[in-house]
């Protein structure tokens, strides 16, 4: 049975993903993040794509990586809609970033610690968000909403669990 | 420098992507009102080809989730169709019991009501039963009606329906009782025909027909003629329709009688309610007295006059003596003038006619009855021509 030998433990839980799965994933969560609201509205409060980047950078442990993942996919994202192009961009640059970083430290493989994960970026994603739009762009009719925010984190941090259990199925085994 | 970038690597592309992110949001805050603006070139650019990208991609996402939704919405409408299906055709299935049971009702409140109204018109001592079984045999005709001792039924009391006589109280238990129909052989009851005034006694015959069999052959007994019951058996009320004579020919094995058919009048095969009758005597008494009631405001005289017709002829030439028997009566006293019956005058008088026996002071005691052979007085009018001088 061929063995292989890591120097570190970055790259003993750097995982590896098929191009194609690297490609579908994005995009499909991005657009059923603009579909499932038509079939029902309240579904809106799902951040899909940031499930999707939080994933691949937390099991990638690249910086650079889930930076780049990150911005692409916000730019994305704020495509389709009315707002700035650039905002999600922002925020999910700099949550690709931070969720690489962290992946390093901690066992992204728990099912506990993805969930607080999920629940803290997205509520950072949302201070972000709220900063960038109240003070960057200088939006004063932008107001914060924590308690529906929260609400939001929570959802996603609940769904997120499922889909990262879903999403591991996609890894690419090192062992075989 | 060299290590720096390869050192801070990650934080470079961060800021770089952040600072052309930036870049970018600064050059769409030139215009206000963003979100009712129109986009520059380049955002414009962007979102057309964001959208142009996208929307095939979104259309076949909305066909496959539509066609998801509809096999989904389909397939659990199906199974819901199957269950409202069920459950439909349960309610169906529930309603027709139930359209059959008011149908039932109906037909019984309508049964009730003729047997309500028949009872006030007709009958008052009675009571109304519910058939509840049939004796299960063929060979004998009985009834289970849900009215026993404690009801006041007692044997040989009379069923009735509105259409006619049913038959009578056989055994009598505590809360129910078993009633004879009128076509069972062992059954009978006096009748009368209606047409002829014959009596006779109808009974069951084979078949659960009911027949007359101690009538001699009668032309004019025809069919369709009614029968009615006569009373005489001291069991059903006089005047109660049994049925009407089907067909009426000599008796082959009774002769000389004739065997005279009667379609029952009620229908003996399909009774649910009967009234027995619990009190002939009364209820007989009771005709009476109405019928005397009716005939109160008459006069004695013409009440005799009425049930004896054959004393009396309304048509006939009024009587030369009572005009001096009015003028005497009225001279004499003044009683009330009451008319006495008188019988019409013989056309051939004889020694029993009125009038033609001498009073009993006038006869000689010892005498020949030539006194009573011959008239004593006749009448030229009356006489015959031989006996004229």
């Amino acid at each position: 049975m061929p063995r292989r030998s890591f120097a570190n433990r970055h790259e003993l839980e750097e995982h590896q993903f098929h191009p194609v799965v690297l490609l579908a994933v994005p995009l499909c969560a991005l657009f059923l993040q603009s579909y499932l609201p038509h079939i029902w509205q309240p579904l809106s409060i799902l951040d899909l794509p940031l499930i999707g980047v939080l994933y691949f950078a937390i099991s990638w442990r690249n910086r650079i990586a889930g930076t780049l993942l990150g911005a692409a996919v916000g730019l994305l994202q704020d495509l389709p809609g009315n707002g700035y192009i650039g905002v999600n961009g922002i925020a999910k640059a700099l949550i690709g970033y931070a969720a690489a970083s962290i992946g390093l430290k901690v066992d992204v493989d728990n099912i506990i610690t993805r969930a607080l994960m999920n629940l803290c970026f997205c509520l950072l994603q949302s201070v972000l968000l709220f900063v960038m739009q109240r003070y960057l762009l200088g939006d004063t009719g932008y107001a914060a909403q924590p308690v529906h925010e929260l609400i939001r984190a929570g959802i996603n941090a609940a769904l997120a669990v499922p889909i990262f259990l879903l999403l591991d199925r996609t890894r690419i085994n090192e062992y075989a | 420098m060299e290590s720096f970038f390869s050192r801070f690597r990650s934080e470079l592309v961060l800021a770089l992507i952040l600072l052309l992110q930036v870049v970018g949001l600064a050059s769409q805050m030139g215009r206000e009102r963003y979100g009712s603006r129109v986009d520059g070139h380049h955002v414009r650019f962007v979102r057309a080809w964001s959208a142009h990208t996208a929307t095939p991609v979104e259309a076949v996402l909305k066909r496959v989730g539509d066609s998801l939704r509809t096999t989904w919405h389909g397939y659990v409408d199906l199974r819901h169709v199957r269950q409202h299906n069920r459950d439909l055709q349960y309610q169906i299935d529930q309603l027709r019991l139930r359209e059959a049971a008011l149908a039932e009702d109906a037909r019984q409140g309508q049964r009730l009501q003729q047997l309500l109204a028949f009872k006030q018109q007709y009958l008052g001592h009675t009571v109304a039963a519910e058939v509840v079984g049939t004796g299960g045999s063929d060979q004998t005709r009985i009834l289970t009606i849900n009215k026993g001792y404690s009801d006041g039924i007692r044997p040989d009391m009379a069923v009735i329906t509105p259409d006619g006589v049913v038959g009578k109280v056989r055994d009598v238990f505590s809360d129910s009782a078993q009633v004879l129909l009128l076509n069972d052989t062992t059954s009978g009851a006096g009748v009368v025909l209606t047409g002829t005034r014959s009596r006779g006694i109808v009974h069951g015959a084979a078949g659960g027909r009911l027949q007359i069999s101690n009538l001699l052959p009668d032309d004019r007994i025809k069919p369709g003629e009614p029968v009615v019951t006569s009373g005489g058996d001291r069991v059903f009320p006089r005047g109660l329709p049994v049925g009407v004579v089907q067909s009426s020919k000599p008796d082959p094995e009774h002769q000389p009688y004739a065997a005279i058919l009667i379609q029952p009048a009620a229908n003996l095969d399909r009774l649910e309610e009967v009234l027995i009758v619990t009190d002939v005597a009364e209820q007989l008494a009771r005709v009476s007295a109405g019928d005397e009631a009716g005939e109160a405001g008459k006069k004695a005289s013409d009440i005799v006059a009425e049930r004896l017709p054959g004393l009396t002829d309304s048509k006939a030439a009024p009587d030369a003596n009572a005009p001096a028997a009015q003028d005497g009566a009225k001279g004499a006293t003044k009683e009330p003038a009451v008319a006495l019956p008188r019988p019409p005058q013989a056309i051939h008088a004889d020694r029993y006619s009125p009038g033609t026996v001498p009073p009993a002071a006038e006869l000689t005691p010892g005498a020949q009855d030539t006194q009573l052979a011959a008239p004593a007085t006749r009448t030229p009018k009356q006489a015959a021509p031989e006996d004229q001088p």
